[in-house]
């Protein structure tokens, strides 16, 4: 049945314009607090007590880049594919503009409370109970708007991009809203409600999943949105995303005490973890596989086109890291990595490679589309692509190496039994890593600097409206049919 | 070949996203739920006792200055581990730990069982400057701590909600929380004062005397530094 034709000035591009801008500036001040950490652990003098030192700096960190940059990019991404891919306005423009100023103020708090000590130490859940609260009214109203909008579709099938937002949507409110009930001690403290070791499975279960569907599920679905897009090609396999979808959403969430490998929980999860993990490879390397596949005969168009260079990398970092992280969750592995820099090298392998690389280049694509107009310069993207997969490398290196050496050195004996090195030695021979990482940090920073350079070039050229003179339908670029 | 038996479904909003959420509920049903209901079967520890007043409120300074970012509180049990730190970590403690500690990253040692390794001034000494005790230390400077006056206003309110989560705290323990943690501040402020530490009033009152606290509470609920110097002295077992 043919449906009526949508021009695209239909879709409401100002909520992907604002979450646009707000996920490049949240990158940048992520990354430079990133950048302040790195020295912090280099240098000591970099210290600036009470709010800037690193035990408060790391959460804001860790924050500002996974919910105000990727996550601003998700939504970013979502929002400008779901329309097209419905043939409709999204759901309601008010909702849209709630989610997109809810969500920053919801950044604004966690940074100034996070400077100011307010946390309850939860990994990547540090945030006290009333920005926990307002998290979740703003996640509902992305919910409703995203699902809104599926249900008024005038497209009859879900292209896959969808069913990864659908699971992402899904999957984030759950593991948000159990692993972050606690009773207020006053308006910004609060005790969990579980102890101990029971906190620490529910804790994992969050972590590791907000890995799954946070920084994996929603990426791929801008893989498989903006790749096929950006190269003219069909997605590779119809067949594959849909098996690899299922496995890799059905597996994800079973995986989470395998950050808890040697603690005192249940030798059965934990081996049910290892196990799950282990599994994991397939789903993940089928998306993988999905992806570079779609590249085939467009392999040429990588030397010319920086955006097609960044999937690419991209999607091979993604590789990378899920073979190395189901390694690490093999116990005899994680025996050696645990506590150590390994970790920190692999969730920046993941984390820059291939969450970092994809969002910019979802944001290299869509940019010019938002305000009609091309890529201030192509030199600087392409500059930009170089300088951030040296600079990530740099930093993953130097991880792999520094964390190797705190594992080993932490083991050693002395023919007699006893240990071969004190602590203390331990942090003074990783020492120089910590430079090199910082290095690295500089690198990718200054990166996503010249990207930012490029965008207000870019929307300084261009403008939001459609241009005058020209049909709605006939914008001087391809914004997607 | 395509796979068609799967297209009916791309075209059903609400089934496929029912289906969605069965398939990842499964995994953290099976990971969440037996652990849960397991808690009750965990052997109680003799010795674990719920934070006094002025050591939880140096746990809470502990979690705002973020010390979980780098150092660990769960010992793994491995030789080379219980020999550095002390027994491995049992299931029944941490009860009382709200949220858990066990961090992820040891940037520095960790301090499951460091209470009682060293005196109060080596903290007192460390917190105001790393550097002091341990030239190559890249831990920052808490000098500020030992200026800011700990804060006892919501330390019963604390204690009522712990008691309410199931903590034993009786009831005067709740009602006398101020004065239980100044006195014990007191004691600590008395050891440093014996220690050589010229403490001004301010000082005897700040938020380290309460960090301090926590710190030597740490892994004392097994007398296990006893035991081993019991047995003819050395680390762990």
């Amino acid at each position: 049945m043919p449906s009526p034709a949508v021009t695209r000035s239909e879709y409401d591009m100002s909520v992907v314009r604002g979450f646009a801008i707000s996920a490049l500036v949240w990158g940048v001040v992520g990354m430079t607090v990133g950048l302040l950490a790195a020295l912090q652990l280099a240098a000591p003098a970099f210290n600036l007590p009470p709010y800037l030192s690193f035990g408060r700096i790391r959460p804001l960190h860790t924050n500002a880049v996974i919910f105000g940059f990727t996550l601003g990019t998700v939504f970013a991404s979502s929002y400008y594919g779901v329309q097209r891919l419905c043939r409709v306005r999204m759901f309601s423009d008010t909702l849209s503009r709630i989610n997109l100023w809810g969500w920053n103020a919801v950044i604004v708090a966690a940074a100034v409370s996070l400077l100011l000590g307010k946390s309850t130490s939860k990994e990547y859940a540090e945030l006290e109970w009333p920005i926990d609260i307002a998290i979740t009214v703003v996640w509902v109203v992305y919910a409703i708007n995203f699902f809104g909008t599926i249900a008024r579709r005038r497209e009859k099938g879900m292209y896959v991009a969808i069913w990864f937002w659908i699971a992402t949507i899904l999957s984030i409110a759950l593991l948000h809203i159990f692993n972050s009930l606690e009773r207020p001690v006053s308006w910004m403290k609060s005790y969990s409600i579980y102890a101990g070791l029971y906190d620490a499975n529910i804790q994992w279960w969050y972590g590791h999943n907000a890995v799954g569907f946070l920084l994996t599920t929603p990426i791929l679905g801008m893989m498989y949105y903006f790749l096929p897009k950006q190269a003219g090609r069909p997605i590779f396999s119809h067949r594959l995303s849909i098996v690899h979808f299922w496995s890799l959403i059905f597996l994800y969430m079973w995986a989470g005490p395998h950050h808890l490998i040697y603690s005192p929980l249940p030798d059965w999860t934990q081996t049910l973890a290892t196990g799950f993990s282990v599994m994991l490879i397939l789903p993940s390397w089928g998306g993988m596989l999905n992806g570079l596949l779609t590249l085939r005969g467009a392999w040429d168009k990588l030397r010319t086109d920086p955006i097609l260079k960044l999937f690419a990398v991209g999607i091979t970092f993604y590789g990378m890291s899920t073979f190395e992280g189901p390694m690490m969750a093999v116990k005899t592995v994680n025996s050696l990595s645990h506590f150590t820099n390994w970790t920190i090298g692999h969730v920046h392998s993941g984390a820059l490679g291939w969450v970092a690389l994809t969002c910019f280049g979802a944001l290299y694509y869509m940019i010019p589309r938002l305000w009609h107009t091309q890529l201030y310069s192509e030199r600087l993207a392409e500059l930009h692509f170089w300088i951030a997969t040296l600079g990530l490398v740099t930093y993953v290196t130097s991880m792999w190496v520094s964390g190797i050496t705190q594992g080993l050195m932490w083991r050693a004996v002395n023919p007699d039994g006893s240990l071969a090195y004190t602590f203390i030695e331990s942090v003074a021979a990783i020492h120089i890593y910590d430079w090199i990482r910082a290095a690295g940090g500089v690198l990718f920073l200054s990166g996503a600097l010249l990207m930012f350079y490029n965008v207000v070039m870019t929307i300084r050229q261009g403008s939001a409206g459609v241009p005058e003179g020209l049909p709605a339908g006939a914008v001087p670029v391809a914004g997607g049919r | 070949m395509a796979w068609n038996w799967h297209r009916p479904l791309e075209a059903k909003g609400v089934t496929f996203t029912v289906l969605t959420l069965l398939t990842i509920l499964v995994g953290g049903l099976v990971e969440l739920v037996p652990p849960y209901f397991l808690q009750g079967t965990i052997d109680p520890i003799d010795g674990v006792k719920p934070y006094t007043a002025l050591e939880l409120e140096g746990r809470d300074l502990y979690i705002r200055e973020g010390c979980n970012n780098c150092h660990s509180q769960m010992i793994r049990p491995f030789k080379a581990e219980t020999d550095r730190y002390g027994p491995f970590t049992m299931p029944g403690e941490g009860i009382y730990d709200r949220p858990f500690l066990y961090g992820s990253r040891r940037t520095g040692p960790d301090l499951s069982r460091v209470g009682g390794k060293y005196p109060d001034s080596w903290h007192w000494i460390h917190f105001r400057n790393p550097r002091e005790i341990e030239p190559r230390s890249i831990m920052p400077p808490y000098a500020f701590m030992m200026e800011s006056p700990l804060d006892l206003s919501l330390t019963k309110k604390k204690l009522e909600v712990l008691h309410d989560l199931g903590h034993d705290y009786d009831e005067a323990q709740i009602q006398n929380a101020a004065e239980d943690a100044r006195a014990q501040a007191e004691r600590v402020a008395a050891s440093l004062r014996k220690d050589g530490k010229a403490l001004s009033d301010a000082e005897a009152h700040s938020e380290t005397i309460a960090l301090i606290a926590y710190i030597q509470r740490l892994g004392t609920d097994i007398r296990w530094r006893e035991a081993a110097a019991g047995a003819g002295g050395g680390l762990g077992r």
